[in-house]
């Protein structure tokens, strides 16, 4: 066990014990994970922040039936998760939000956009405020199923094993939706960056 | 094996988390030392991945965390008070 999964757990006894001003403490940590967690679902920033307030004050009232047998992050995912489609549900007053992979979904092309002239960009050009809002507008364009698994996994770095285990989904089903969402970024960002990157001929780009 | 390009682009996700067994690795790095098309996706996905970790893309709202914290003594307050009634 770590040291921040030790210090996470006798943070989260003495808050049973009693001392619960230390809360704030044990959430700090993942007030960002909360926030994209519920973002990646509701797609909508104030909705997303109340969905994260509601989130964090259901797990600090429920914090005794967290056994300590998950990652105190994963258990606080799922309340997110849970809280986000609950809100999702709500919004669209209809039936459950369908969480299955769309019909034909292996059939989608999710081969990657070709290009040469990337590493011609200097690393300065990822610093332009530009290329982020595009990677903003693209995630937040990915289907579901692949937005909330790109967001667990890459944006708030959580492994495998654990996106698998708060979307309810297996192992290989997040590893299949990550490619694919990583895949699709990718394709949708190329066409962006070519037109800002200085145009070159020829066959692929390549100098004849 | 030789693989070819849509093979490499398969396994391109599973290659930049280093989930990919020896072999399939070694097969991927000599295709890419030869291969630029394949190296530029690569590449691009990485920066992609980069630029998605980095905490100015996406950012959070103004005061969000202040008003969190906010909401939650609230919450303890009340909390406190209910089990002093206990």
């Amino acid at each position: 066990m770590g040291t921040m999964e030790t210090n996470e757990a006798a943070l989260i006894a003495r808050i049973l014990a009693g001392d619960k001003e230390l809360f704030h403490e044990l959430i700090r940590p993942y007030e960002r994970m909360v926030y994209l967690t519920l973002f990646a679902i509701v797609k909508n920033e104030t909705e997303a922040e109340d969905g994260a307030q509601e989130a964090v004050i259901s797990a600090y009232r429920h914090l005794a039936s967290f056994r300590g047998d998950a990652k105190f992050s994963t258990w606080l995912t799922t309340i997110a998760i849970n809280q986000g489609r609950r809100r999702l549900r709500k919004a669209k007053g209809a039936a459950e939000e369908s969480i299955e992979e769309p019909a034909g979904g292996h059939e989608g092309d999710f081969t990657p956009a070709p290009l040469t002239d990337w590493r011609e960009i200097p690393l300065e050009a990822l610093e332009r405020k530009e290329l982020r809002e595009a990677l903003r507008v693209a995630v937040a364009e990915l289907p579901d199923i692949y937005r909330q698994v790109f967001v667990l996994r890459d944006l708030e770095e959580q492994n495998i094993e654990e996106t698998a285990e708060v979307l309810g989904i297996n192992p290989g089903a997040v590893k299949v939706r990550l490619h694919r969402a990583r895949m699709m970024l990718q394709k949708r960002l190329v066409p962006f960056l070519k037109t800002t990157a200085p145009a070159r001929r020829g066959f692929f780009g390549r100098a004849l | 094996m030789k693989l070819d390009c849509k093979h490499v682009w398969e396994h391109i996700s599973e290659y930049i988390d280093g989930s990919v067994d020896a072999k399939l690795r070694e097969d991927i790095e000599r295709h890419l030392e030869h291969c630029e098309i394949c190296s530029a996706i690569l590449d691009s996905t990485r920066n992609i991945l980069i630029l998605t970790a980095d905490e100015r893309t996406f950012e959070l709202p103004v005061g969000y965390s202040e008003r969190l914290h906010e909401r939650l003594a609230k919450e303890l307050e009340s909390s406190k008070k209910d089990s002093e009634k206990e």
